[in-house]
């Protein structure tokens, strides 16, 4: 792309000040929908705009907006920035490079549903940004950007960060929530969805860091000209996090609907020694297992195309994994950290994890039966639809794929195939 | 009137309530959907799976709103693709729910399997076993083979002490969250909590001391596995081997509903023993919980201590005589007096009252209560009507707690009216400090000690109300319902007297008398201080001087001489003291005659709650050798004056009590122990109510008529605010009443020794700087008549000059008076 749309630093020096990002229009966005529109109609072209929840799951933000309750106040506004997907790193860097970009969306999220306080959760480890952050939220204070009475309107609106302790399962929105009130981060039963009872019971909305840096674009330009990227259902651009095994990993924005092939080959510069591509993850760890086939490579890379390869677009953060790789390995990672990360509140994803580590340990370590393989997928399959929250769902993925379309490399590392103990 | 729903679960129709739960919409036509994480008393959580059913709606046609219909005529229905949760899932109209299909079944096995792979599956070591929900639904719809490697459990640790009442086996546990969920929702003492995740995630207990609650014993029960054990009943015995007695609490006015388990074991000689106190079910009076003094303080009736013959002073000593001479004896004396004094204590059952009272009246005496409260003749005319329960209690009622530290002077009511003050209820606390109810009252407003009756007065239609109070008057004024319960916190006879008159005043004014759910209820002191009323018993502004002047003291169940010196001299004085207890009390040591008397787990009795609920016991325990039921001995010295007194059963005693009583008119054994089936359903022959003793076949007890209220009572003078004032130098001592107090019926409960209240006065820090003295230190409290050393302790909620003193401690007072306090150490020795 030759100009960027949400990394604009890598076009703009020094945009992470605000003096620069304004010269480069920023805050007009804010301006223009705190003086010249209602909330309702910044929740219109929101809405025209196609623009979907860049978090993984893929929810029209502007529909999200649109469901809180005007009969229930306060609203809050929080930001996902919890950013723990293995794999992805792409709120990172907007954060860190852009970062006013992505506090306008939050600030014109904020006068949509009209919350007067809006929280950044990041993960522990973005400790650093949140400081950052802090001084760029001072900043906004002082430019007479934040505060009461904004821009000579009746619209107040407060910033805050506020970091996790090192928690997976707090990138989920109802567990985020119970984070940021102090809880153990642990996610809620829905109904009631946030939108209606979220933060301290109040409709909230939440939005990934990403999709809030879409929204001063789209409040600018209108929602026509966001739709000329990408697709019909999957408008927009995307910024896809490329990493494992290729030569040149790192963020690449694209419009929605580009090609495997064209992130991997063109942009990310192919696979190092010139290796055969085996599989992509798609949307991190909580991948099912796309095989690498040219049908595959071909598939544009969007939220509708994805579920065809029986895979979901996600966060769009895209392993690459080259035929060195055995897929049994792969699944021993990544169930490893999701035991490791699973909260425990419900039961199959606490012990069905923690199970299926034990399985898979014994497969890597050589100490395997090929009935452990079954058992492993039965394992997996018996998690299936019955968790409460997408992390142990999402934790079989890679097993049971890898399981259906890679039994080979189970089949390499488990010893000679069963036989019956022989009685005496 | 709820909008009922009709919805078909495994073809069979049901119409519940809008916003039922399918898994309780299921338990009405028996169908039990098995669950661990969800409790009826608690919001659903859907965190353990096992509840998951099939649940088709309807698919309604978005123009017409009309359910589409298939070929045959049948609604069209959509089932969802994921199983749902039973627990968390409301009903909804023509909703289709299938609970037996493969699906259901696959997904419940499947569940087990996952909690039974890190379980230890040590049942054949663990008390639960036998009745425990987890083995009970592992056997009925678990996976008979393992497939988990045996030898790749967690091993986690099996013995943590939460707090010194309940231990935490790590390895059961099964994260189910209902203990931690019931501390905080239902008991408000959020002290334990989850910490750490995944397997690891561990209950663990943030109080000092560790788990503090009064509550807590009730997490041992609705545990679902046997991670959390009282330190009562862990390694104590097996549930099977356990046989139930139905019982009542015999520690305060609530009235819960026990069951007594027990065994026979070798080690005691063959004997019967206690092992455990659990709840019995009654929605009306404790629901399913209990408090742990009433489950943990039973220990006082297999005391060593207890008196199992008749005892005869001689000069210094005592000599053990049979019971016909100690029975001949005492009619004797009684026979020969002129002045007959019978003090009884409101722990008797109904039947030793109605035959104290009998035998009393008889011989022209006097019925005395032993206690510092008035109002029991009020109560009975004005009291909560027939059909109240705090449970039902909502938006309608307003109820007025005043003088009463409800949390420690009976805990059920107090989680029984926050929980009403939480659907709604507007709920007006008067209290001179604060108390743990004031986080849910609408109105929680100061008085000084002294000032109760006048405060209330405010209350009076016509009254001046002071601005403080304008509100709260104002609510309580306009409720549809009215409720005031008065306790004793810093009062004594007098101002109790003027208090509850008052109090009777404003409801009859209001016409909030007979009328369901409004009326006065008393915090007595004692479980059966409303029975002892009924049958006639008032205590005296006078009681050491009329002990003092009485021929014959004859004292049931109360201890005067170890409360109060003044008490003791009188009864050194008394001509002749007999003395019917379970222990040789310091009142027993100067009695002429002791007769030891059975425990209430020995015997059958009634007991009426500060409710008015009359309410039976049955015996637990064979009797201690040589010790009799209060009632008989009673009837035993009658006998011998020829008198007619029923002493051959607790039953008939109450028969003659209903002829003669008019309140308990009609009143009978069978009666009391009927019941009718109770929400939530629990206890049924169901897999997953852990907990047997939940059962409640032995009666649900009856709510006793109002006695006419012949004419409205005179609204009271209004008292002299203030009436008692500490002077320059001087403390205003308060009396006030601790759960766990200093009776001779908890302290042999050695488990709870360490929550015990100390022999101490309880100052603000202000106050302590003022008289220079520190926490922890000995100083002399002198009062009228009395001197003492006590302790000192702080706590910020006693207002300034003021010293809180624990009833039952050792420091003699009855009402908040005047106190000089000194200090032991020199300044610079200290």
């Amino acid at each position: 792309m030759s100009e960027h749309i949400l990394l604009r630093h890598r076009d703009i020096a020094d945009i992470d000040q605000l003096e620069v990002y304004r010269q480069h229009g920023g805050f007009e966005a804010f301006r223009k929908a705190l003086g010249a529109m209602q909330p309702g109609e910044v929740i219109q072209v929101v809405k025209d705009s196609g623009l979907r929840g860049r978090g993984g799951a893929g929810f029209p933000t502007g529909m999200k907006w649109g469901f809180c309750p005007n009969t229930i106040w306060p609203h809050y506004v929080v930001a996902n920035a919890d950013e723990s997907e293995p794999g992805t790193f792409k709120d990172r860097e907007i954060m860190e490079s852009n970062p006013f970009q992505f506090l306008e969306g939050l600030m014109i999220a904020a006068y949509a549903i009209q919350a007067n306080a809006a929280y950044i959760y990041l993960r522990g480890e973005y400790w650093q940004i949140a400081k950052l952050l802090d001084e760029k939220i001072a900043d906004l204070q002082a430019a007479g950007l934040l505060g009461d009475a904004i821009l000579g309107s009746r619209y107040s609106l407060r910033l805050y960060t506020h970091l996790g302790a090192g928690a997976y399962i707090c990138g989920e929105e109802t567990a985020l929530l119970e984070s940021l009130e102090g809880k153990l981060g642990q996610p809620r039963l829905r109904p009631p969805f946030p939108a209606v009872a979220g933060l301290y019971a109040r409709p909230t909305v939440i939005n990934n860091v990403e999709t809030l840096a879409n929204v001063p674009p789209i409040i600018h330009n209108g929602a026509a000209w966001y739709r000329d990227f990408g697709s019909d259902k999957s408008p927009g651009i995307k910024v896809f996090s490329l990493s494992g095994n290729v030569n040149r990993p790192g963020n690449y924005e694209l419009p929605l609907g580009a090609t495997f092939r064209e992130l991997i080959y063109e942009h990310g510069g192919g696979i190092p020694g010139g290796r055969a591509i085996k599989a992509i993850m798609a949307a991190g760890a909580s991948s099912a297992l796309i095989p690498a086939d040219d049908a595959a490579l071909d598939t544009p890379m969007d939220y509708e195309a994805l579920v065809g390869l029986g895979a979901s677009l996600g966060s769009a953060s895209v392993i690459v994994l080259d035929e060195t790789v055995n897929m049994a390995w792969l699944a021993q990672k990544t169930t490893h950290f999701f035991k490791h990360e699973s909260c425990g509140k419900c039961t199959p994803c606490r012990e069905g994890t923690y199970w299926m580590v034990h399985i898979l340990d014994r497969i890597i370590a050589g100490k395997a039966e090929e009935a452990d393989i079954d058992l492993l997928n039965s394992v997996a399959s018996q998690m299936q639809n019955k968790c409460l929250c997408a992390l142990g769902e999402f934790s079989i993925l890679p097993v049971i794929s890898t399981v259906a379309k890679f039994r080979a490399d189970y089949l390499a590392k488990v010893a000679a195939p069963l036989t019956e103990p022989q009685r005496p | 009137m709820t909008k009922r729903i009709t919805l078909t679960i495994d073809d069979q129709q049901v119409t519940v309530p809008a916003g039922t739960l399918i898994v309780d919409a299921a338990r009405r036509i028996g169908n039990d959907i098995p669950v661990f994480c969800y409790h009826p008393k608690m919001e659903p959580v859907g965190m353990c799976r096992m509840c998951l059913v099939e649940v088709g709606r309807p698919v309604i046609d978005r123009t017409s709103g009309e359910a589409l219909r298939d070929e045959s005529g049948a609604p069209k229905m959509q089932f969802s693709p994921k199983l749902e949760t039973a627990c968390t899932t409301p009903v909804s109209e023509g909703m289709l729910v299938r609970t037996n299909t493969p699906v259901v079944e696959d997904a419940r096995r499947e569940v087990l399997e996952f909690l039974l792979t890190s379980h230890p599956l040590d049942c054949p070591i663990c008390d639960k076993g036998g009745e425990c929900p987890l083995q009970n639904l592992t056997m009925g719809f678990g996976p008979g083979q393992s497939r988990f490697l045996a030898d790749e459990k967690i091993h986690l640790a099996k013995h943590v002490p939460l707090g010194e009442l309940i231990y935490l086996d790590r390895e059961r546990c099964i994260q189910c969250a209902r203990c931690v969920r019931f501390q905080e929702i239902i008991a408000d003492d959020p002290v334990i909590g989850f910490y750490n995740r995944g397997r690891r995630l561990e209950i663990v207990s943030y109080s000092q001391p560790g788990f503090d609650s009064v509550f807590s014993g009730n997490t041992s029960d609705i545990c679902p596995v046997g991670a959390l054990t009282t330190a009562d009943f862990r390694f104590g015995a097996r549930p099977w081997e356990l046989k139930p007695a139905a019982s009542i609490c015999t520690h305060c006015p609530v009235g819960c509903n026990l069951t007594i388990n027990v065994r026979r074991e070798a080690r005691a000689g063959g004997e019967w023993v206690i092992k455990r106190v659990m709840p019995r079910q009654n929605e009306q009076v404790n629901e399913l919980w209990l408090c742990d003094k009433g489950r943990f303080g039973y220990h006082y009736v297999e005391s060593n201590q207890r008196l199992t013959r008749p005892l005869v002073r001689r000069g210094e000593g005592w000599e053990e005589i049979d019971w016909e001479a100690a029975l001949q004896l005492a009619a004797e004396k009684i026979g020969a007096s002129a002045g007959l004094v019978t003090l009884a204590g409101g722990r008797l059952s109904n039947e030793d009252l109605f035959n104290l009272r009998e035998l009393t009246l008889a011989r022209g005496g006097k019925t005395v209560l032993y206690s510092d409260m008035a109002g029991g003749d009020l109560t009975a005319r004005f009291g909560l009507a027939k059909g109240s329960n705090f449970g039902e209690m909502g938006k309608a009622t307003a109820l007025l707690v005043v003088a009463s530290d409800l949390h420690q002077e009976a805990p059920l009511w107090w989680l029984r009216i926050k929980q009403a003050a939480q659907r709604g209820a507007t709920l007006i606390v008067l209290n001179p400090r604060p108390t743990r109810l004031d986080k849910f009252a609408a109105h929680s407003l100061r008085y000084e000690y002294g000032d109760e009756a006048a405060t209330m007065a405010a209350f009076l239609p016509g009254a001046s109300v002071p601005p403080a109070y304008r509100e709260a008057v104002a609510a309580f004024q306009s409720a549809d319902n009215a409720v005031i319960l008065y306790g004793s916190e810093g009062i004594g006879l007098a101002t109790s007297r003027v208090l509850a008159q008052t109090a009777a005043a404003i409801l009859a004014a209001r016409g909030k008398v007979g009328v369901p759910n409004n009326g006065l209820v008393a915090v007595w002191q004692r479980a059966n201080d409303q029975g002892a009323w009924d049958c006639g018993f008032r205590p005296l502004d006078n009681l050491a001087q009329t002990l003092r002047e009485a021929d014959v003291a004859l004292i049931a169940a109360a201890d005067p001489a170890g409360d109060d010196p003044a008490l003791a001299q009188a009864l050194n004085e008394t001509a002749f003291v007999i003395v019917q207890d379970l222990f040789i009390t310091e009142t027993a040591r100067r009695a002429n005659l002791v007769l030891p008397a059975q425990a209430f787990s020995e015997r059958e009795g009634s007991l009426t709650s500060g409710e008015r609920r009359l309410q039976r016991y049955y015996p637990a325990l064979p009797p201690r050798a040589g010790a009799r039921p209060d009632f008989a001995i009673t009837a035993g010295i009658a006998r011998a004056l020829d008198l007619d007194v029923e002493g051959r059963a607790a039953a008939l005693v109450l028969q003659r009590m209903a002829k003669s009583l008019p309140a308990y008119a009609g009143m009978t054994y069978q009666r009391l122990a009927e019941t009718t089936e109770q929400y939530p359903i629990i206890g049924r022959a169901d897999l997953y109510y852990g907990g047997s003793a939940y059962d409640n076949h032995q009666g649900l007890g009856v709510q006793l008529g109002l006695l006419p209220a012949e004419m409205p009572p005179q609204p009271p003078l209004p008292l002299e605010s203030g009436g008692v004032k500490a002077g320059k130098g001087e403390l205003l001592l308060a009396p006030v009443t601790r759960l766990y107090d200093r009776g001779s019926t908890l302290l042999p409960s050695r488990l709870l020794e360490q929550r015990i209240a100390l022999r101490a006065v309880w100052l603000n820090p202000r106050t302590a700087a003022l008289f220079g003295v520190a926490a922890g230190e000995t100083v002399r409290l002198n009062g009228d008549g009395w001197s003492l050393e006590v302790q000192v302790a702080l706590d910020e909620n006693v207002p300034a000059g003021v010293g809180l003193a624990v009833r039952s401690s050792g420091i003699p007072l009855t009402a908040a008076a005047a106190a000089r306090l000194e200090r032991t150490t020199l300044a610079s020795q200290a």
